[in-house]
């Protein structure tokens, strides 16, 4: 293998049949070349459908206060659970790790909402600013509540699309002021739902001022929770029933609910969504494998195919050599080496190409779709020593062959 | 030299048995200059792949230089085709990709002799057969004359005790034939055993003895008055 004569006696070889090495080489390296492009591509749509998907509320937990139906700690059953900012406060900063987006809720059922003459009822919400990407809220005008409105208690307001019709019909809404039971609030912003007209009918406002407005002292209806994206789905169930649980303990603990009272202390979560992405995710994932493997087996097959060609092609050479006295097993070896040579060089080559195309193009993508597309280096890699071997396989048994082929029949004139 | 006991050898096509040499009994030699002659079929060419390991025979004895030639695997025949023999074919057989100096020294990198010793030796063995100035040529680039001289060059380069020559005229024109004989004829005259298998009885007229067979078995051999093929250049 380090036999420096042997290198010189290959690299001649291989120098004076230019044709014939750069064919090899090129088939070995679009084949890697596309495979890396491939799989990159595979990693950039996967990553874009997570980052869009990750909008909506994938990994949801809401949490509901009710009645108790146990005796606990001395205190007597059908004692009524209200939840608290500081109980939103205690869960939001034990579990900051874990929380991707939250607010908690004050809230007004069927709420009589004015403007000029015209009135409705609407459901009205004191929220935080997470609950946009909670309720996957798409503001079309104006912007959603802020942080700066619920620190400094603002007079503000975003409406959902149908309150906008509703009320403005056709009129721009934004800084106009929409009176709830007497009360002025400004629109800063009207969102659209994707849940349709039932969503829209929604008026929101900032938490501490609906609790400051409709005599809501700190008192939440409820909470909920988006959780971080776990890697993939049974990572995701996981994490999401740890964190509920922990969660609903940590509350009943804060209300003094019995621990097995499950009215008083109602936590729901959602992974349905989380499921549909992650196997929309996966089947991306599947679809690439199966086209990278596919290619693969073609560049695989195409590696063979030029090995066997050129042991054919080189019988004569290998007969010529033997009568001059070259061992069977220098005549594999060389050929072998040669195609083990050639294959790691243009796969490396098409490799190193391939990750260079990502790298420039990667970042002038814009699509929603495809972020970030990347290559697992170590799986380049494999695929490469995959190409490599099986080149050195398909070369192998054609050399073996024809090394085994006595000099006299590979003389032999046609 | 080279010494041939009741050699057999039969070929096997499906249920049909070619008996190709009967009983061939034949003695080489240091220095001598053979023809093998016969009519196609008659098994010389058989004989010579036999005497050039590249074929082996069914029974019967073959010792080259005191070496018997028995039960060789591909290892040793390899080893004892590298040292001992040179070939000449009708067809050359040059390797077409490599250059004529790259082409005599190919027996020498399978003796493991270093690049610059083998660059030497070889185109010493080419000034000697007259092609010094066709060293970095390609096959195609020379004609048949010239391709056969650097075949016999490359015959010589690893200085083995036999040249074997099947049919070396077989391709060329009759003055190309004789150019080729004249050199064969030089180095016999260096002292070289040559075996020459040819069916052109000008050629073996050239040699100094003729071996004749018909149907697997020798029917005459005899020495000859060598006709120099310088005569007739």
């Amino acid at each position: 293998m380090f036999d420096l004569e042997r290198w010189q006696e290959i690299f001649d070889t291989l120098s004076k049949n230019k044709l014939r090495t750069f064919l090899t080489g090129l088939s070995v390296a679009s084949g890697i070349f596309i495979l890396v492009i491939l799989l990159g591509f595979s990693t950039g749509i996967q990553n874009g459908v997570k980052s869009q998907f990750q909008k909506d509320a994938t990994n949801l937990v809401s949490i509901w206060a009710g009645t108790t139906t146990k005796e606990y700690k001395g205190l007597n059953p059908g004692r009524r659970i209200q939840l608290k900012n500081d109980d939103f406060n205690a869960v939001s900063n034990k579990y900051a790790d874990n929380i991707e987006h939250e607010s908690s809720f004050y809230t007004i059922w069927g709420g009589l909402v004015n403007y000029k003459n015209e009135s409705g009822n609407y459901r009205i919400q004191g929220i935080l600013p997470g609950n946009q990407f909670i309720e996957n809220a798409d503001v079309s005008q104006g912007r959603f509540i802020n942080i700066s409105d619920i620190d400094n208690v603002k007079k503000v307001a975003v409406i959902g699309n149908k309150v906008a019709e509703d009320l403005f019909k056709g009129e721009d809404p934004i800084d106009k002021y929409i009176t709830l039971y007497g009360i002025s609030f400004k629109v800063v912003g009207v969102f659209y739902d994707p849940g349709g007209e039932r969503d829209e009918s929604k008026v929101f406002l900032p938490l501490p001022t609906a609790q400051l407005a409709f005599n809501g002292a700190d008192n939440i209806r409820n909470m909920k929770f988006t959780l971080k994206m776990a890697d993939d789905f049974d990572q995701a169930v996981a994490e999401s029933q740890a964190v509920s649980a922990a969660i609903e303990n940590e509350i009943k603990l804060r209300q003094t609910v019995a621990p097995d009272d499950t009215n008083a202390v109602r936590v729901y979560n959602t992974l349905e969504e989380a499921r549909k992405i992650y196997s929309l995710v996966d089947t991306i994932a599947a679809v690439f494998w199966f086209v990278g493997i596919g290619t693969i087996i073609a560049g695989v097959v195409g590696v063979g195919n030029i090995m066997l060609i050129i042991v054919k092609e080189r019988t004569k050479e290998i007969g010529i050599r033997k009568a001059l006295g070259a061992q069977p097993w220098s005549i594999v070896g060389m050929i072998l080496q040669e195609s083990v040579f050639v294959t790691m060089f243009s796969g490396l080559f098409g490799l190193i190409l391939g990750l260079g195309l990502l790298e420039l193009v990667g970042p002038l993508i814009e699509s929603d779709f495809i972020k970030y597309p990347q290559v697992d280096f170590n799986t380049a890699i494999a695929t490469v020593f995959i190409l490599v071997f099986a080149g050195a396989l398909a070369g192998f048994i054609p050399a073996y062959r024809a090394a085994k082929i006595r000099p006299i029949v590979a003389l032999r004139d046609e | 030299m080279i010494e041939i006991k009741d050699l057999h050898k039969s070929y096997h096509m499906g249920s049909n048995s070619l008996h190709v040499l009967k009983g061939i009994n034949f003695n080489v030699k240091e220095g001598e200059l053979v023809s093998i002659m016969g009519s196609s079929g008659s098994g010389k060419s058989t004989l010579l792949n036999i005497l050039g390991m590249l074929d082996e025979a069914d029974s019967g004895s073959y010792t080259l230089g005191n070496v018997p030639i028995k039960n060789l695997n591909e290892k040793i025949a390899a080893n004892y085709r590298n040292k001992f023999l040179g070939f000449i074919f009708q067809s050359f057989n040059l390797i077409n990709y490599k250059s004529a100096l790259d082409n005599v020294a190919l027996p020498l990198y399978y003796q493991g002799v270093k690049r610059k010793e083998r660059a030497d030796k070889a185109m010493h063995y080419l000034e000697k057969v007259g092609l010094a100035e066709w060293s970095h040529h390609l096959p195609s680039e020379l004609s048949g004359g010239q391709k056969q001289r650097v075949a016999i060059a490359r015959a010589l380069a690893s200085d083995p005790k036999v040249l074997l020559a099947d049919e070396p005229t077989g391709a060329l024109d009759t003055k190309t034939s004789y150019e080729v004989m004249d050199l064969i004829q030089g180095i016999n005259d260096e002292g070289k055993t040559i075996l020459i298998v040819t069916h052109e009885p000008d050629i073996a007229q050239m040699t100094k003895r003729i071996v004749n067979l018909k149907d697997g078995l020798i029917i005459d051999d005899s020495k000859v008055e060598q006709i120099r093929a310088s005569a007739h250049v």
